[in-house]
């Protein structure tokens, strides 16, 4: 189904001041930066997670260590699917037993995502505690998530769909609301 | 990437890319198995059960821990312990089963097309766990996933299955699968146990160890099944060892980096030396690990995600 491009809500100069923001946030609340890792849901928030990191270093110089989640085993939301999802691997090579998470993905939406990475987190281990970033919050959630850290709120209809673009995957950075198209 | 099958009855029906994606998923549900709970809810509240009309150990324990794994329910049972001893038909005890809201069966048989068979009437996915002398499709999805990580690849290889062919449904699904992927393929064995007719289902037949085992990549021993040695497929085991076992001798010969290869149950010094069998060289083990993640791939793709129309 063709998408057609409604708005362009944000470009790479507002996307690079809103990253600028969050790592300024995420090092003021985390007195203890050595005890922070990032853990970055696939696929974009990955890019995300690894953006902060080094913001991070350049800011404090710490090294905080970013590892990778695939949720696919922990969804419940399998039906809404036309195809089977395919499961990636999860890559954290190291432990989240009592560190501070930071967990990142790309768009809050319902909300039952991030329900799925934390119940994966803690088969993983007992964290201290779990933050969570999103590069967008574009509200309808159907479960009690807030972000701590947010890059934009974007308040939109159910019909419309939120793009984040990012260099490392898509070429450019850019936020996009698309709809689908080819109706009427 | 997708997989659309319903059952796993062989190697054989599947595709390349079907292959792949199992032996891709498996690569990314390895990891669960080292993790400190060994546990993920993918398959939350499906059941499944383990029909064994033959002896195993790998393949039934392995295929029970895979399920577990994925939070599957899983109950297993063997012929002695079923109602096939007062004489049920396999057909009637499939179909009680299905009453009781199976979502899978994984069935071993000693009948080659068992599988096939419960697949014509049968609700649930039906997993071949071996069949006869047909087919025994996780094996040779395991062996192709141990040889590509070791190697890192599986075409252009030249791998060299020895000894009971004939009767190896192990070989068989390794055949298929390593053509697939473009692997070469020697059979190598007595000719009463590797009849030259086998060159059909695409491989190549030599019946000189010494000779095959000299560029080999992979080195894949197969069980000489004493128990079927009353029928003289071979004058003596001694003969069989002179010829066809792999001795630190013969292994010296092939290829530097050249693995070892046996799908299990070893006959010491028979098939295989020991000191072999348990050198750096075999993956044996690493084998049996691989098990675990390519039975929950298999299972995965089957089960889970959206129940939706499937052909096969």
């Amino acid at each position: 189904m063709k998408e057609k491009i409604k708005a362009r809500v944000m470009d790479s100069k507002k996307i690079k001041r809103a990253f600028n923001r969050m790592a300024t946030e995420i090092t003021e609340k985390n007195r203890d930066l050595n005890n922070l890792v990032i853990i970055g849901i696939r696929t974009r928030g990955v890019h995300i997670a690894k953006r902060i990191s080094k913001l991070i270093k350049e800011y404090d110089n710490v090294e905080v260590p970013v590892g990778i989640l695939d949720i696919t085993l922990y969804r419940d939301d399998f039906s809404e699917l036309e195809d089977k999802h395919i499961v990636k691997k999860t890559e954290i090579n190291f432990s989240i037993e009592n560190k501070d998470v930071l967990l990142v993905d790309d768009v809050l939406f319902t909300g039952r995502t991030i329900r799925a990475a934390m119940d994966s987190l803690i088969d993983l281990g007992r964290p201290k505690t779990i933050q969570l970033l999103v590069f967008i919050d574009r509200g309808h959630k159907e479960l009690p998530i807030r972000p701590d850290y947010t890059g934009k709120s974007l308040p939109t209809s159910r019909r419309e769909q939120v793009k984040v673009k990012l260099k490392e995957i898509d070429k450019k950075d850019e936020v996009l609301i698309t709809e689908p198209g080819g109706i009427g | 990437m997708s997989f659309n099958k319903k059952h796993l009855l062989g190697i054989q029906h599947l595709t390349k890319p079907e292959i792949l994606t199992i032996l891709d998923t498996a690569e990314s549900l390895k990891e669960i198995s080292k993790r400190e709970v060994k546990k993920v809810p993918a398959l939350r509240g499906k059941t499944i059960i383990n029909l064994f009309f033959e002896p195993s150990t790998r393949t039934r324990s392995s295929f029970e821990l895979a399920a577990k794994r994925l939070s599957a329910d899983i109950s297993s049972f063997s012929k002695a312990s079923s109602s096939t001893v007062k004489g049920e038909t396999l057909k009637d005890t499939v179909l009680n089963l299905e009453a009781m809201q199976t979502d899978a069966l994984i069935i071993r048989h000693s009948a080659s097309g068992t599988p096939h068979f419960l697949s014509t009437f049968c609700r649930s996915h039906i997993i071949n766990a071996g069949d006869g002398t047909h087919e025994h499709p996780t094996q040779a999805l395991l062996d192709a996933f141990t040889i590509r990580e070791e190697k890192g690849k599986l075409k252009g290889l030249k791998v060299i299955i020895v000894g009971d062919i004939l009767h190896s449904r192990v070989a068989r699904s390794n055949i298929f699968l390593l053509n697939k992927m473009g692997a070469k393929v020697v059979l190598v064995g007595p000719p009463a146990l590797v009849p030259p007719q086998m060159a059909r289902l695409g491989a190549q037949v030599d019946y000189n160890m010494d000779r095959a085992v000299k560029d080999a990549d992979v080195i894949m021993m197969l069980r000489i099944q004493l128990e079927r040695q009353q029928k003289n497929f071979f004058p003596s085991v001694r003969e069989y060892r002179s010829l066809f076992s792999l001795t630190p001798k013969r292994f010296e010969t092939a290829r530097k980096n050249a693995i070892i290869m046996h799908p299990g149950p070893i006959n010491r010094d028979v098939e295989i030396s020991t000191q072999l069998a348990d050198s750096l060289k075999s993956v044996i083990l690493k084998q049996v690990e691989n098990g675990i993640a390519i039975r929950m791939a298999v299972l995965y793709l089957l089960l889970g995600g959206k129940e939706r129309d499937v052909t096969d």
